[in-house]
């Protein structure tokens, strides 16, 4: 009710306003300008001028949206199955989901952090978290599929991750939870005593490469997010934390004690330089690393053992703590690399350090003290600024390209922009509801592009038409390009969109593959002409070699499977066209559709259970028809003669 | 009720901002493929005047000399690996069987009609007919390089 009375109040001032529009626009959104309609409407055939990289949160995946018009471009399956596209489902694809645990179907996905060349985000791929099973996936912007999975050893919780340093040479992943490590069987009770963190550095420059290259043991405080620096300052990256209370319950009081936690810095060319000095010691545990291969379309899981750890006590000059007010989440360094900002979330202000100052203060030996070898410097001889912005709960800072810099405040449901160096607010919207994380298109990066920004929220309530107690979250698209920010688009979103990152079309769209060439496929399965279709039986595994082209399946008759065989349809899409894929499904199978790109070959599992006839056929509505591409598979009893026997086209 | 005031803020909202004058209006841009209009010739008629169809696409002159065995071995290897999942060589299969294809049809339209296919469909008065004999079964755009077509026309000629 509330919301159309403000309705009815937003359509008198406009009244009054007359056509004086486009200034306050904030109040309930687009309705309020026909301009905000105009700066969102893409054409029906034209481009968005962005692409969108949204985090699935828990849903495990990555979504794809379309900047202005926050239109939904695809879903990128990550770490969870998905039925729609096979991933996790087809006999490839299983692999990429194996960890030390076994086949884990699901994570929570937090942060997508585009490659980066010179500080500036290049299009080559996106990386993205695994929280709950410590996982960094690695998708190429040329196939827009997850290629590469890395476990992340000695971690719990990988939270703050995968921030990524100027040359994308790492990635980085910090414990959210503190465990003991290496992992034992301990009293809880005994967190100060055996709890630690890590800090990983997982090498990210070369496809199907990603390696853990070194650990940073550090003591068992919540490391939140990172950012590494850019310029001046990209040997270094910058890690929150929070619980250095080191409580093990009840964190909501316990870990929120201490006026001021830590921003951790970590110089990681010298980490690099202790590694080759062989300061890092060895721990002994094994993780798992996941490769898909566009050319063999099949990924394969190799267990990784061993991992180099240094300690902060015997490498002097690797890791500093800045003091920083208080339990501070989001921690983002300015396009110029200069400004280190905290956002404080149990401070009503933002605290923002400075690279030089902290340099000085390490070389002036300006410490307060250490915890466990790493060395606080003094709070007043690294901190620039405050921002004091009435706002509450400051949790994830932004940058345009005019000196600005844009924060959300969770508590408060706004955007405050400010400007770096004076520290003055100069423009605050509400935001609906809650925001979490803000994203500017490059606007963690050396070169943003400055012309919107895109608000994550967490609470939706009453935006959009309910659907019952569950609803998407809800992003919100504000144009930035004037002095004043003006919201244009609400739109939903997928799962928990925590962070988000956007990147000009053309750096992506020019690189994008349209198909597999068939002649460079190297499944160990496939068959590139239908005359060597064909079903192979290997005592009670049935191999079945099949082709699709618009529209039939070949074989479409098989006979001769028996119940209780194991069969594998390693289906071979023959197509050479863009956006023709063909689907494949057989009844009762327990997994789920193949969805085969042109030149590609994937292969579902089933076990026939019970003797019949079953019908197959395409998923996929490829030609007029469509329908017709269907076949048999004849299921006769487990003693059964039946001679094994496969056609297409015969009588 | 709520719907009413819901409806009367965005009328007067709409109201308001109409009266503006509203000069930015965004016109659509034209669709990007407007498909001609093309006279319908009788399928008999189109069929008949093969040899003045070179069909449409990016080929317009091929000029056949003696038979390049090299070529046409090359040809083969694509036509077997891109084309014979539809065409037979010696029967109609999904598609037409490629046997003695030049005395029905122009090396242009051939090489067209391989690599220009949806629009071949959609304004050739050959190719839409052929479409319609197959029960709308496309012909399928295989991505091959104007090189490769050539060469699986020089195959087709030693069929």
């Amino acid at each position: 009710m509330k919301i159309y009375l403000n309705l009815l109040t937003a359509a008198i001032l406009a009244t009054f306003i007359g056509c004086n529009s486009g200034g306050d626009s904030a109040g309930k959104g687009a309705l309020s300008s026909s301009k905000a309609a105009e700066k969102v409407y893409v054409a029906p055939g034209e481009y968005d001028e962005f692409y969108a990289f949204m985090s699935g949160g828990f849903s495990g995946q990555l979504s794809v949206y379309g900047l202005p018009s926050g239109r939904l471009l695809k879903v990128i399956p990550v770490f969870s199955q998905d039925a729609e596209k096979s991933y996790g489902y087809n006999e490839e694809t299983i692999p990429m989901l194996n960890t030390s645990f076994g086949f884990v179907p699901w994570d929570d996905a937090h942060h997508p952090e585009l490659s980066q060349t010179n500080g500036v985000p290049d299009g080559r791929w996106i990386f993205i978290n695994g929280n709950n099973t410590p996982r960094i996936a690695r998708i190429d912007l040329t196939t827009f599929e997850t290629t590469e999975i890395i476990e992340i050893p000695n971690s719990g919780g990988n939270h703050s991750s995968p921030f990524i340093t100027e040359n994308s040479e790492y990635v980085v992943a910090g414990t959210r939870f503190s465990v003991p490590i290496p992992q034992k069987d301990v009293a809880i009770n005994s967190y100060k005593e055996n709890f630690r963190g890590a800090l990983s550095y997982i090498r990210a420059d070369k496809p199907g490469e990603m390696a853990v290259s070194f650990q940073i043991l550090v003591p068992g405080f919540d490391y939140d997010l990172a950012h590494s620096g850019k310029g001046k300052s990209s040997d270094w990256t910058f890690f929150t934390t929070y619980n250095t209370e080191q409580s093990h319950t009840l964190k909501e009081i316990n870990a929120s004690q201490n006026d001021k936690d830590f921003i951790a810095a970590v110089n990681w060319k010298k980490a690099e330089e202790y590694i080759k000095e062989g300061k890092g010691r060895d721990f002994p545990v094994e993780y798992m690393h996941n490769v898909y291969s566009d050319i063999t379309h099949t990924a394969t899981s190799n267990k990784i053992s061993g991992v180099k750890v240094l300690i902060p006590s015997e490498c002097p000059g690797l890791i500093y703590y800045l003091p920083t007010p208080k339990s501070p989440h989001g921690v983002d360094v300015d396009p110029t690399g200069e400004y280190i900002v905290g956002n404080g979330k149990l401070s009503a202000d933002l605290t923002v350090h400075s690279f030089e100052k902290m340099l000085k203060a390490i070389e002036n030996e300006s410490f307060d003290g250490d915890v466990d070898g790493i060395p606080i410097l003094n709070f007043e001889d690294v901190v620039a600024g405050t921002v004091v912005s009435g706002g509450l709960g400051p949790l994830h800072t932004e940058f345009d390209n005019k000196g600005n810099a844009y924060t959300s405040f969770f508590i408060s449901s706004e955007v405050v922009k400010w400007k770096i160096g004076t520290w003055e607010v100069l423009d605050r919207l509400p935001a609906y509801y809650s925001i979490g994380h803000l994203m500017i298109p490059g606007g963690d990066s050396k070169k943003p592009w400055g012309k919107y920004l895109v608000a994550l929220n967490k609470i939706t309530k009453d935006r959009y038409l309910p659907t019952g107690p569950e609803m998407n979250h809800s992003a919100q698209l504000y144009d930035i390009s004037g002095d004043k920010m003006e919201l244009l688009l609400d739109f939903p979103t997928i799962g928990e969109p925590h962070y988000a990152q956007a990147i000009p079309a053309e750096l992506v769209m020019k690189n994008s593959k349209k198909i597999y060439p068939i002649n460079e496929n190297e499944h160990a399965y496939a068959i590139k002409n239908e005359r060597d279709a064909k079903v192979v039986r290997e005592g009670k595994v049935v191999r079945v070699y099949m082709t699709s082209i618009r529209s039939h399946l070949n074989p479409d008759n098989i006979e001769g499977i028996k119940v209780g065989d194991e069969v594998y349809f390693h289906l071979t899409n023959l197509e050479q066209d863009w956006d023709v894929p063909h689907g494949f499904s057989i009844m009762g199978a327990r997994n789920a559709e193949l969805l085969v790109m042109p030149g590609q070959t994937e292969t579902l599992r089933w076990v026939p259970q019970r003797e019949g006839v079953y019908p197959f056929y395409c998923t996929d509505f490829c030609s007029a028809l469509h329908q017709e591409m269907q076949g048999y598979v004849r299921v006769s009893p487990a003693g059964s003669d039946v001679p094994l026997k496969w056609s297409m086209g015969e009588d | 009720m709520h719907r009413i005031i819901y409806t009367a803020a965005i009328a007067m909202a709409s109201l308001i901002l109409s009266s503006c004058g509203g000069g930015e209006k965004k016109t659509l841009p034209p669709p990007k493929h407007v498909s001609e209009s093309a006279k319908m010739a009788s399928p008999e008629d189109a069929m008949k005047n093969w040899k003045s169809n070179k069909g449409i696409g990016p080929v317009t002159n091929v000029e056949l000399g003696a038979i390049n065995q090299e070529m046409a071995l090359d040809g083969q290897k694509i036509y077997e690996e891109m084309c014979t999942a539809c065409h037979k060589v010696d029967k109609k299969f999904i598609g037409p069987a490629p046997k003695g294809l030049l005395e029905r049809r122009t090396p242009e339209w051939i090489m067209n009609m391989i690599l220009n296919p949806e629009e071949m469909v959609k304004n050739d008065p050959i190719a839409k007919q052929l479409l319609v004999e197959a029960n709308g079964a496309p012909m399928a755009n295989q991505n091959l390089t104007q090189d490769q077509a050539r060469k699986v026309l020089e195959y087709i000629r030693t069929l």
